[in-house]
């Protein structure tokens, strides 16, 4: 029973199934086909759709998301503005006639896709204060493949969106009706087969009682199962509603994150402690799936690529793990047990992590995070290497590594370390360092890389690294 | 109006949703869904097929192999080897066995999941080495040659010996194969179908359903992309859904999910290509022997014309005295390769850069200098390896331009100093033409056809055989008819293409559309004004010459009339407001024996500048800065010709770059969604991208508006990318030795290539 509003109409369903997709409600069940599938596993961006929800300023964030890897039951509470809604009175909306002005659609097929992610860059604008304007268009559509233009055109567009800044669209002249109607629907409303716990208690009630429910958060992987291997999930316990499962706080030395918090939010909270890993989130899938994907899942999925693990290895983090039993702690690396295997017993869920400030060392180190991909924007690492180091002049003090892409589990690489501990960052370490890592890995041959290029740009890293901490080199 | 930057025909449609698309469409009908059961193994043979449970399976309405087939199962589009359904014999992964008919998308799919199928499996062909070496061809070996390579070899002052290999590419449209299918009155049906053929679509849906052509009626509104992708392979999902739509009287749709499309349709062919060349000791070319070896996959499809078409721009823009190309068409268990915008040529192309190179590389000079020196020139320097004479002023004019715009001399030492000062990243530069064949070599293909008619409110209504599939040929055509009319570009509508407005119609393919639509819609304009003007004639008694047309209506000395009374006032004279135009290309001729003609009306030039930045540790590598300059003779519609161009060189980028086909060693593709195939993003567009059209140079040719066609050449620009990121791998060791870089130039590739100079 998500309750939601579709533009400004009130929503009520009852009868969905519970792993039915947004993309697939709107075009099969509500006949609006303005929104189109591109490729079914949140890759193209053609089905984006812009989520209006309620924030904790009782404001209205609008967020960009994948309709076809978002469940419908995640509507629940929101406001659904798909690009048959923005033109209004006749009249496009800027973020439309933006895109005609500028020839930003050939085929068109993608177009609406890029119309609801600029409709979002345009709505976030007030908040893109640190970065260029160019930097806000890439980190906007970077999730939006478009065949046909060379994109050339649509970054004019944005441009010309952005500078549009002295008008009220419909949604802003109806803030305060749409802020009333989405305050007035309950948070939480259990419907066919989905699931909405309040609490934590909850939450692990429902998984103590509901063995066969899949724990849900943004979906952005999971939706996978439906889409592509045509899996049906009968019932799905949807985190976004549990209390508290969002927040980030300061305990003592420790960065406590909540395993809901979506990765665009991660992003703002780590990157005055770690810029670099703020950095790494802009390569890190699309700023859709970043605002649906959260920390918890990338952790739990326990993907071997996943990019957030080797961050957290190496900045020495632990999980919460917890169910009606209560409450235990293990370290991350501990977690990852085999290929996609966690030590995450049956009734438990992942609560939060726990990130020490100086990453364990007892001063901050420098964090320096590499992913290496075929494609910058929404691409899956290759490799991705981290080093956390504390340097003395040129001498390694303390560091601490681990790897993505590299073993069937993002892994330490605890060779590398023990060679590094109290060493001189020199060429010669760096060659030892580099015959560390063929002992720490064994990675494998995929479609994305052969096992030699792995190993290769896993050593060849050091080089780098050893730039960046020395100096010496130049650029 | 003619030179005019009007939006695309649909673009308002595009931003609001409103633009229709064929599933959009298919929901107005509460269709059936179709999917497809498809070959586990990539070679070997079916022994035992149980679809039981597929029959069986929630919502399954229909299920059909090839013995459900009324008429001919072979679709192959030239020559035969594409069966719709096979009977026994598979020849790669992904190959259709078997269809269902469901109520859902999702129980359509869920549904072949569930045959059993047994196979003999054999050793599957998977590469074009193996091929080569058993002479295993879907098509004969192919040879165009002239004078006396072996002399010239023989007698070089510099004699190069070179192999590399150029990977394919996935089409990757936006909208993926769909086609819907409605069944009508005496067993005829329509299809309405994502599709840049569709006359070809007509004529297969007819022989599958063993139905005359008048018979069935194919429409094409729209395309979601098809650079070629569309031509022959959008056929099986007509064919399907029309025959489950006829043997169960409903709406069908039959869209394959991404995947599917990925493995079961075909893309561009990836090439082998060898050349021995010799030049003097002025490092002028003397002689090159071509081996440009395609990968075809299973069947013929159009690989003849493809690897005809590569051999036709191995020479791209140089002079080759004396020359040998030979083009085999090599048959591997991979799903038959297709057209992709440049159909042969960019993969012929590349060859004569990558030779460009390398001859610079052993002068020691500046690779464009070697080109320069190379270009076609008149002093009895113009003639092809294919004996047409080309026309030696543009090109040269447009690349002079283009060095000094982009500022290619200085950018190179800057490059240089940049280079001898970083340790890591390294710099390249280069800059390379693009000479591209406008005409299909199939000579037939060059025709079209186009209807106007003109309504008694004024309003003007134009059809013809081109296909729109986002490339801006609706609103260029519509220039066109209202330039000839005299009309508002406002007031012509475009309706769909279809089969049964203007009939026997060729591919929109080739970048051919506009020249050859354009100039049918233009024929059509004129036989109608003419017949306005005789009207007026009559009505303001005066000559026919003295009439004015314009916006407003007709204008004479004695008076004048609005459109809406001109029209309606023709009408009531009886006079035919409907009129067919027609259009052949003149002067084309290729007699493929000798190999020798004039294959193409003329040829479309440009070039391109681009810089790019390694890191010599990882292979990682970003395009800098484009400069490119091309000639669109007079352009009819400049922001569509731009937006044409520019999206040719990214999608030629994403070839020659981060794009990589991959296949497991059973021949199962493994590149098969965005997730592990990569087009370029937002971020891959150079920050620095400088675009133009060369001014004041009109098509020598009497085509439309004397413009050029667009819609190909383009995409060989991004040749300069690849080329330049080889000039910045030299830097590695200090320009001692040249790169033998393949394409795409992957981060892999690029390590790869660095590792092989370090090694030495």
């Amino acid at each position: 029973m998500p309750h939601f509003y579709l533009n400004d109409t009130e929503v009520l369903e009852t009868a969905l199934p519970p792993d039915l997709t947004v993309l697939d409600y709107l075009r099969e069940r509500r006949r609006k086909c303005g929104t189109k599938e591109g490729c079914a596993s949140g890759d193209c961006g053609a089905c984006t759709v812009v989520v209006a929800r309620l924030n904790d300023d009782g404001d209205l964030n609008y967020e960009a998301i994948n309709s076809c890897i978002a469940f419908a039951g995640s509507l629940h509470a929101s406001q659904l503005i798909t690009v048959e809604d923005l033109q209004h009175e006749g009249q496009l909306h800027p973020a439309q006639q933006a895109m005609v002005d500028c020839h930003g659609s050939q085929c068109g097929f993608c177009t609406p896709g890029f119309v609801m992610s600029l409709f979002a860059l345009w709505k976030n604008a007030a908040q893109l204060k640190d970065e260029s304007t160019h930097a806000s268009i890439e980190r906007y559509l970077g999730g939006n493949l478009c065949r046909c233009t060379g994109y050339r055109p649509i970054v004019d567009a944005a441009e010309k969106l952005l500078a549009t800044t002295v008008y009220a669209d419909q949604f802003e002249q109806q803030k305060a009706q749409t802020i009333k109607n989405l305050s007035a629907i309950s948070a939480q409303s259990d419907d066919n087969q989905y699931y909405r716990p309040a609490d934590i208690s909850e939450l692990c009630e429902m998984r103590a009682r509901l063995p066969q429910a899949r724990i849900v958060a943004g979906a952005t992987d999971l939706a996978l199962e439906v889409t592509q291997k045509l899996a049906r999930l009968d019932a799905l316990i949807d985190v976004n509603t549990v209390a508290d499962f969002n927040q980030c706080h300061i305990d003592g030395d420790h960065m406590v994150v909540g395993a809901g918090l979506s990765l665009s939010d991660f992003a703002d909270a780590i990157k005055p402690v770690f810029p670099d890993v703020a950095s790494l989130m802009l390569r890190f899938g699309s700023q859709q799936v970043r605002n649906r994907g959260t920390v918890g899942g990338n952790i739990a999925n326990a993907s071997p690529i996943g990019d957030l693990p080797p961050v957290l290895i190496a900045l020495n983090a632990t999980l919460v793990l917890q169910s009606s039993r209560g409450i235990r702690e293990l370290s991350i690396e501990d977690f990852f047990l085999d290929y996609r295997k966690t030590a995450l017993k049956e009734d438990e869920v992942v609560r939060a992590v726990r990130v020490p400030m100086h990453g364990g060392f007892d001063q901050a180190p420098q964090l320096k995070v590499y992913k290496i991909s075929k494609r910058l924007d929404d691409d899956i690492s290759a490799v991705c290497a981290v080093f956390s180091v504390v340097m003395s002049g040129d001498k390694i003090e303390q560091i601490s590594s681990a790897f993505g892409g590299m073993a069937a589990i993002p892994r330490r690489a605890s060779a590398l370390e023990k060679i590094c501990r109290g060493q001189t960052l020199n060429e010669a370490l760096i060659k030892k360092g580099g015959e560390a890592l063929e002992r720490d890995f064994q990675p494998i041959s995929d479609v994305r890389a052969s096992a030699h290029y792995r190993r290769r740009v896993a050593g060849n890293l050091l080089y780098r690294l050893a730039d960046e901490l020395t100096g010496t080199t130049s650029a | 109006m003619i030179g005019e930057s009007n939006a695309h025909d649909s673009a308002h449609k595009h931003v609001n949703g409103e633009a229709l698309y064929v599933d959009d469409l298919a929901a107005q009908f509460q269709p059936f869904y179709v999917a497809i059961g498809g070959s586990e193994i990539a070679c070997g043979e079916i022994t035992a097929i149980d679809l039981d449970a597929v029959r069986s399976a929630d919502g399954v309405i229909d299920v059909v192999t090839v013995a459900d087939i009324p008429g001919h199962s072979d679709i192959g589009p030239v020559f035969p080897g594409d069966p719709l359904m096979v009977d026994r014999e598979i020849e790669f992964h992904g190959q259709a066995i078997f269809a269902v008919l469901a109520s859902s998308q999702q129980q359509a799919r869920a549904a072949v999941r569930l045959a059993r199928i047994d196979y003999r499996e054999s050793d599957p062909v998977l590469d074009i080495e193996t091929a080569m070496q058993r002479e295993y061809y879907v098509r004969p070996p192919y040879r165009i040659a002239r004078g006396e390579v072996q002399q010239a070899l023989d007698d070089a002052a510099i004699r190069l010996d070179s192999q590399f290999s150029v990977g394919g590419q996935e089409h990757f449209y936006l909208e993926g194969q769909v086609a819907l299918a409605i069944a009508g009155e005496d067993g005829a049906v329509t299809v309405h179908s994502s599709n840049q053929n569709p006359t070809e679509a007509q004529k297969l849906v007819a022989e599958v359903l063993a139905l005359p052509m008048n018979a069935v009626v194919v429409e094409t509104r729209r395309m979601g992309g098809g650079f070629g992708g569309k031509e022959t392979q959008a056929s099986a999902c007509c064919c399907l859904a029309a025959l489950f739509a006829v043997r169960n009287r409903k709406a069908v749709v039959c869209r394959l999910s991404r995947g599917d499309d990925m493995r079961m349709t075909g893309k561009r062919h990836g090439f082998l290509n060898r050349y021995e060349a010799a030049c003097d000791g002025q490092g002028l070319l003397t002689g090159v022997r071509y081996v440009l070896a395609g990968q075809c996959g299973n069947s013929p499809d159009l690989s003849d014309a493809i690897v005809d078409r590569a051999m036709l721009h191995c020479d791209n823009a140089y002079y080759i005295p004396d020359v040998d190309i030979t083009g085999l068409r090599c048959k591997t268990n991979t799903v038959s390769n297709t057209a992709f915008r440049g159909f042969g040529g960019p993969q012929g192309l590349i060859a004569a850069e990558a030779l460009m190179d390398e001859l610079a590389f052993a002068l020691q000079q500046d690779p464009l200098d070697v080109r320069k020196r190379n270009f076609y020139a008149a002093n009895g320097r113009d003639v092809t390896p294919y004996q047409q004479s080309v026309e030696t002023k543009t090109l040269p004019l447009l690349v002079d331009q283009l060095e000094q715009s982009s500022d290619y001399r200085a950018r190179r030492d800057a490059i240089r100093q940049f280079n001898a000062n970083s340790t890591y990243h390294k710099k390249g530069i280069a800059l390379t033409p693009v000479k591209f064949g406008i005409s299909f070599t199939a000579i037939h293909l060059n025709q079209a056809g186009a209807i106007v008619h003109l309504y008694t409110d004024g309003s003007v209504h134009l059809n013809h055989g081109g296909t729109e599939m986002g490339q801006g040929l609706f609103i260029k055509v519509a220039q066109v008819v209202a330039a000839e009319l005299g009309v508002a570009v406002e007031a012509v509508r475009v309706s769909a293409t279809r089969t049964d407005k203007v009939p026997n119609t060729s591919p929109t393919a080739a970048s051919s559309g506009t020249d050859l639509n354009g100039m049918a819609a233009r024929a059509a304009c004129r036989v109608l004004k003419q017949r306005l003007a005789d009207h007026a004639a009559r009505v303001f008694d005066c000559d026919a010459s003295e009439l004015v047309f314009d916006r407003d209506g007709i204008r004479a000395a004695k008076g004048q009339l609005s459109w809406p009374e001109l029209a309606n006032s023709a009408w009531m004279a009886r006079v035919s407001l409907s009129a067919n135009g027609y259009y052949r290309t003149p002067d084309i001729h290729f007699d493929r024996e000798s190999g020798c003609g004039r294959p193409f009306y003329y040829y479309a030039n440009g070039a391109a500048v681009s810089e790019v930045e390694l890191d010599t540790l990882t292979g990682e590598c970003r395009v800098l800065r484009a400069d490119i300059l091309h000639d669109v003779g007079q352009s009819i519609n400049p922001a569509v010709d731009i937006g044409q161009i520019e999206g040719g060189y990214i999608q030629g980028l994403g070839w020659l770059t981060s794009e990589e086909l991959k296949w497991d060693d059973s021949g199962r593709l493994l590149s098969d969604g965005p997730a592990t195939y990569k087009i370029p993003a937002i971020g891959d567009t150079p920050p620095v991208f400088n675009v133009a059209l060369l001014e004041d140079s009109p098509n020598a040719e009497a085509t439309v508006y004397r413009s050029k066609a667009v819609g190909e050449p383009p995409l060989m620009l991004a040749t300069s990318a690849w080329c330049a990121i080889r000039d910045a791998i030299a830097a590695v060791d200090n320009y001692q030795t040249f790169p033998r870089l393949n394409a795409p130039a992957t981060p892999e590739e690029i390590l790869r290539c660095i590792d092989s100079l370090r090694d030495r």
